[in-house]
């Protein structure tokens, strides 16, 4: 393919890369949204913005600069931890041969022996995985706690006397251990003031569910208030919730897509959009993790050559991104998205789950973070669970579209309504973030979330660990590798009181092990200080901090090296 | 990282090395089996390079000298 707006540049230059893309004189839309950033632009209520130099990927789309950051693995540790995995898996192999054996007792799910000649269940790398690997440092996951997971939990203590196999708990509480693990991005997750307060109102006045459907009888009045104001609050013209965010994505996908239609999914959307894309029966093409020229490339080609086989145009096509990823911490280039979507009539369908509440001066979210208007995005969906505190999943859009939704989506026909407690507690969390409540409480936790991110994120650079993702994303993926470190770090927080969220194998690529940190407006500049200087310590302990670039106030990202290499038109 | 004394550093690079190899995860049996493994086999290479260096070194000096060091040692044998 020759010359486009949006093709590559001149090859090398990295300045020259950055600026690739889409230039705003060639197509008007690109101007007006370039207008609507200006206006945008003098709400951003980041101090730290003038610290950031980076360049952001052409500047015409991006009112401030677009800063993430991949940095390499570097090759030693890359090597020493595929040893260390080879390592794990050898001695695997020879507990499942002392297990075969029954020299030793197998603790786990096998088949029963009359099953022996059957298709095998339990013999695939995953549960080789869990048996030999994930079992062996499982007390760092799912660790039961007895308060609200708000900037401190407490945790009841547990101990294993079988390696792990079983647990036993010792009575005792671990008290005001330091929450770095909970999506409470606005801290919302409180059991006093007026959102609990309000919800044990209602849960007076309604009880605590209705057992229907919305379609049936489940249908209260709070639930239309609750989505009205959630229209209101995204800005668009109407929107429905749903009880569960997972199936917010599994089941109304389905609803929107059928065969004949393709989904262009982001390689790392979140399980329930996986789910909903393979659930709908699309064909589904999968383009690099928020790489714009590989998902440019795949537009093109689906619409050059339309549906395999008969050529025909492909129905639909469904672009599927997410707002905050929530592994990497990368935020979606949402401007580069949406003029792509323009340009090649697709639609967008746009997960906010992570990013609703926690980005964008006024907490609305990616959309809201770019300056971008809400009705660029089709589909706008997002979840309850995080930045609220409380539960479910919205889609806002058209009218049309969610007037379509409400009589075919799966899960408004047959899943049970919202409890009321519930949606009391988003109304509420809601209208403090939009300051209807009369107060500025919403705005200042939404500024607090930005500072205390930017910070956050700031000194772990500085201390020299290797941090995935925007600068601007609370979620802070930290990186571990080592097979054996997701273990040790995740108890050595814990002996030093600060609860982390580890996270391996099946949920990340093998070698890129990490901790993750959710940074929550509720968390006060002391905590994140001790956090910081615990991480620290730990670090310098387990020798976590690989980073080689000590100070990089601009850094090319591999992004612009490496990602685009394949790409070759 | 500040060591008080030279057991602790002594401690910490043992550390080091049960996180590195991820031998840290397993259970002391494991461990065990692993570390005498790894001694054996490190002090086999010693043992053998122990025994075997010298003589093939010995030997490849020889063979070389044999070649680029011919023409000046009879030089030599001349000169005496
Ligand atoms: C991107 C994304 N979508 C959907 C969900 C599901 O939301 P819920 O936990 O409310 O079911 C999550 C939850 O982790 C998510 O990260």
């Amino acid at each position: 393919m020759t010359e486009s707006p949006a093709t590559k540049p001149a090859n090398g230059d990295v300045c020259q890369r950055v600026k690739n893309g889409l230039k705003p004189e060639r197509n008007g839309l690109l101007k007006s949204l370039h207008r609507c950033h200006e206006r945008q632009y003098k709400h951003q209520c980041h101090p730290e913005e003038e610290e950031v130099h980076a360049a952001s990927h052409h500047d015409s789309l991006y009112s401030r600069p677009f800063v993430e950051s991949f940095e390499e693995t570097p090759m030693l540790v890359a090597v020493l931890t595929y040893m260390g995995y080879g390592i794990l898996t050898i001695f695997g192999y020879l507990r499942d041969f002392l297990r075969h054996w029954k020299i030793e007792r197998c603790h786990i799910a096998r088949e029963k022996e009359e099953q022996k000649d059957f298709v095998p269940l339990y013999q695939d790398f995953e549960n080789f995985y869990t048996r030999n690997l994930y079992m062996r440092i499982r007390d760092n996951w799912n660790r039961p706690i007895c308060s609200v997971p708000g900037a401190k939990v407490d945790l009841m203590e547990r101990a294993s006397h079988d390696y792990n196999w079983t647990f036993e708990y010792t009575g005792r509480v671990v008290r005001d251990v330091i929450n770095l693990g909970s999506y409470n991005y606005l801290g919302f997750a409180e059991n006093f003031g007026p959102c609990a307060d309000s919800a044990a109102e209602v849960t007076m006045k309604y009880g605590v569910g209705v057992a229907s459907t919305r379609q049936e009888i489940g249908n209260l009045d709070r639930h239309e208030d609750m989505e009205k104001l959630v229209a209101k609050f995204l800005g668009v013209e109407s929107a429905m919730a749903f009880g569960m965010g997972f199936a917010t994505n599994s089941m109304n996908i389905p609803a929107l897509t059928g065969k004949g239609c393709l989904i262009l999914s982001d390689e790392l959307n979140h399980a329930s959009l996986v789910l909903g894309a393979r659930l709908s029966g699309s064909t589904i093409r999968v383009f690099k993790h928020n790489n714009m020229q590989s998902l440019e490339k795949l537009l093109r080609e689906a619409i050059v050559h339309g549906q395999p086989r008969t050529h025909r145009p492909w129905k639909k096509i469904l672009i599927v991104v997410e707002g905050i990823y929530s592994m990497e911490g990368s935020i979606v280039r949402l401007p580069e998205v949406i003029a792509l979507k323009k340009r090649y009539r697709a639609y967008l369908y746009l997960d906010e789950a992570h990013s609703i509440g926690a980005l964008g001066p006024r907490g609305r979210g990616v959309v809201d973070y770019f300056g971008l208007d809400p009705r660029d995005v089709d589909v706008m969906m997002g979840t309850f669970t995080k930045s609220f505190g409380a539960a479910g999943g919205y889609i806002a859009g058209k009218r049309e579209l969610i007037e379509y939704l409400r009589s075919h989506s799966h899960s408004a026909v047959y899943a049970t309504s919202m409890s009321p407690p519930v949606v009391e507690q988003i109304i509420t969390s809601m209208k403090c973030i939009m300051g209807e409540d009369g107060t500025t409480i919403g705005c200042d936790r939404v500024r607090q979330l930005a500072e205390n991110t930017v910070y956050f994120r700031k000194r772990l650079r500085e201390m020299g660990f290797i941090i995935y993702g925007n600068e601007d994303s609370p979620v802070v993926p930290m990186m571990l590798y080592m097979p054996a470190k997701i273990g040790a770090f995740g108890r050595e927080m814990l002996k030093r009181d600060i609860g982390v969220v580890v996270v391996g194998f099946p949920a990340t690529p093998i070698i890129e092990s990490r901790a993750r940190f959710c940074i929550s407006a509720a968390h006060t500049k002391e905590m994140l200080d001790r956090a910081l200087s615990v991480i620290s310590e730990v670090g310098d302990l387990l020798q976590l901090k690989y980073s080689r670039h000590r100070i990089q106030p601009s850094m090319a990202r591999p992004f612009d090296d490496n990602m685009y290499e394949d790409i070759d038109d | 990282m500040s060591f008080k004394s030279f057991t602790d550093y002594l401690a910490w690079l043992y550390y080091q090395y049960l996180l590195i190899t991820g031998i840290y995860v397993l259970e002391p049996w494991e461990k065990s089996i692993f570390n005498s493994i790894l001694f054996s086999a490190i002090a086999m290479v010693i043992y053998t390079s122990y025994v075997f260096v010298p003589i093939h070194v010995r030997l490849a000096l020889e063979f070389f000298s044999g070649i680029f060091g011919g023409q000046p040692e009879s030089t030599m044998a001349l000169m005496n």
